[in-house]
């Protein structure tokens, strides 16, 4: 029987968080920065239209911004996150099987729930809006990857009302669909992929769902193949079945000022070390390596360029912050060089295990490890309730002068009791 | 690849760039000392009478918050709704799935800006009514741009 997956999509969801606070931002081209104002990561309907582009460095567009008013809204990851748990917990209910894909995106699995679907997809729409206010499109077909491509339909196309199911389309008329959309909007196909595609004749999505399944398994392998069947409606996919544990585990950012210190990069990296490995035991992982690496600012041309990074392996796959933090101080004493002004670093845990795969070696010191683990579960525990940073490793520094910059960062409007929105009496 | 000794308790290969990197790494005992803390067992005396009858102490949440998801905070600026018992610097639990019945004191949006009053539906259309003698009702028309944004469900008043 023909499966019934819909993906749920927040329209635009970092600027709607802000204009459900903000209500004055309706109607007006609003962009969010990413971290450190770097770029730009989401972007109101008015910015699209006014031609800003995702990604695209700030302080290239600060000019057409200032001509069209645009407003640039820091990042404010707190109200994100929160408005992100309520949309998610109201999808819940439209659906015993629900997969959270990433902060604004979640498939739902309709199999079994005998009703219009189209018009389920439509109440969903009204509950998110009614209750947090939040815009989102549904798209709705036989598998995950025509899932995503339905809801980007729904996007697009306003004759779809923000609702797009695949499966009540007749078949000539969602083959004359997907043949309008370019091959690198399928949901797995890569940026270095779509060239490939591109040479041997596959261009549409329509190209490559009729491609022959024994050529693209050997030119691109058997990823790309079950891309294929999903295409044609054989659900490969299995909800949740996409994010198995990370292979890797990467944090790395740009500090909000160049700092030349090395106590400063020291700093940061115990910070992103630790970040790191929080997340590993979060998906109970061992890493046996940590990768650093440092680099200045490579745009500014004119100033000395260096970026390095090293691999640092561990004699055993392990999960304790300290060891990886050590590693890290390790590996940075062996990469930099002074008399360079530093613009990102970042750290990624390598050789990544299962935690009960772990194999045991002649030189296991058992009880230390035991140790390890209860403190590290302890030091989780209390950031988990107490609020994340409470307990961290005094290598990370008191104040962070390397710390991001977040300079139109809007209230924490639910997370924060001294920054609820006003409300004029 | 540099080759690195993950031994916790082997002295550090190089000296530490400072003072605070090498506090990151405590040595043996106090590890032992801070998990001899944790392991301790708490010790058992005579069973507490009234262990039978322990019951989840009552949270305010669960009074006032009917639904979790579409329920906000907000704080209240000016003296408009004193005579419906609402003040300056209260918070209003506001509940955005409720549907806006004749009489309900709403947060609308009029104007990009929030507002409390209470809402009332007359032949002539929507009236946001104040709670106080110096202010006047405000009859929303075409020209305003007027959404309501919740219903105000509880007012938690510092006494």
């Amino acid at each position: 029987m023909r499966r019934a997956i819909a993906l749920v999509d927040c329209n635009n969801f970092y600027v709607s968080c802000e204009r459900l606070f903000q209500p004055g931002l309706e109607r007006k081209p609003v962009v969010v920065l990413s971290n450190n104002d770097g770029c730009v990561v989401s972007r109101s309907q008015e910015a699209k239209d006014l031609g800003l582009k995702m990604a695209a460095p700030w302080h290239q567009m600060k000019d057409l911004a200032r001509r069209h008013g645009i407003v640039a809204l820091s990042s404010n990851y707190s109200l994100y996150a929160d408005i992100s748990n309520r949309v998610m917990s109201l999808l819940s209910r439209f659906s015993p099987e629900q997969e959270v894909y990433s902060i604004d995106e979640s498939f739902l699995d309709l199999g079994g729930i005998a009703t219009d679907h189209t018009a389920y997809g439509q109440q969903m729409r009204e509950t998110v809006g009614r209750c947090v206010g939040i815009p989102v499109c549904v798209g709705i077909a036989a598998s995950k990857t025509l899932a995503k491509l339905a809801n980007h339909v729904a996007k697009q196309d306003c004759r779809f009302g923000g609702v797009c199911d695949f499966n009540r389309m007749p078949p000539a008329e969602l083959d004359t669909l997907l043949s309008s959309i370019a091959v690198g909007e399928v949901w797995g196909v890569g940026r270095h992929t779509v060239p490939k595609l591109e040479r041997i004749g596959i261009r549409s999505v329509l190209d490559l769902k009729r491609a022959p399944a024994g050529r693209l398994r050997a030119g691109f392998g058997i990823v790309l193949a079950r891309i294929v069947e999903e295409l044609n409606g054989i659900a490969c996919l299995e909800l949740d079945d996409v994010a198995p544990a990370k292979r890797q585990i990467t944090c790395s950012r740009s500090f909000g000022t160049l700092t030349s210190s090395l106590a400063d990069l020291e700093q940061a990296l115990v910070a992103y070390t630790t970040r790191a490995a929080e997340k590993l035991r979060q998906q109970r992982s061992l890493a046996g390596g940590i990768q650093i690496y440092i680099r200045t600012n490579p745009h500014r041309k004119r100033d000395p360029q260096y970026q390095q990074s090293i691999i640092v392996p561990l004699a055993w796959p392990s999960n304790d912050t300290r060891l990886f933090c050590r590693a890290a101080l390790y590996g940075l004493s062996r990469i930099h060089r002074s008399g360079y002004a530093y613009q990102k670093a970042g750290v990624t845990l390598t050789h990544i295990i299962d935690a009960a795969d772990k194999p045991d070696t002649l030189f296991d010191d058992t009880a230390l490890q035991q140790k390890s683990s209860t403190l590290m579960s302890t030091l989780d525990r209390i950031n988990r309730r107490m609020g994340s940073g409470t307990i961290r490793l005094l290598g990370e520094g008191i104040s962070a002068r390397w710390a991001m910059r977040r300079e139109n960062r809007s209230q924490r409007y639910t997370t924060e009791w001294a920054e609820l929105a006003v409300c004029r009496s | 690849m540099a080759n690195f000794n993950p031994d916790l308790s082997s002295r550090h290969r190089r000296q530490p760039h400072s003072a605070l990197l090498s506090l990151t790494h405590p040595n043996k005992s106090m590890f032992e000392r801070q998990r001899a803390l944790l392991r301790k067992a708490v010790p058992a005396g005579f069973p507490s009478p009234a262990d039978d009858y322990v019951e989840r102490r009552l949270s305010l949440d669960e009074h006032l918050i009917q639904h979790r998801e579409s329920t906000f905070f907000m704080r209240v600026a000016g003296h408009s709704m004193r005579d419906l018992g609402i003040f300056d610097g209260d918070l209003l639990v506001v509940d955005r799935s409720v549907p806006a019945a004749h009489g309900c004191v709403v947060v609308a949006v009029i104007d990009g800006e929030f507002t409390v009053k209470q809402l009332l539906y007359t032949p002539q259309g929507k009236l946001l009514r104040a709670a106080h003698p110096d202010y006047p009702d405000v009859a929303v028309t075409a020209e305003h741009d007027f959404s309501i944004w919740g219903v105000v469900q509880w007012n938690v008043h510092r006494v």
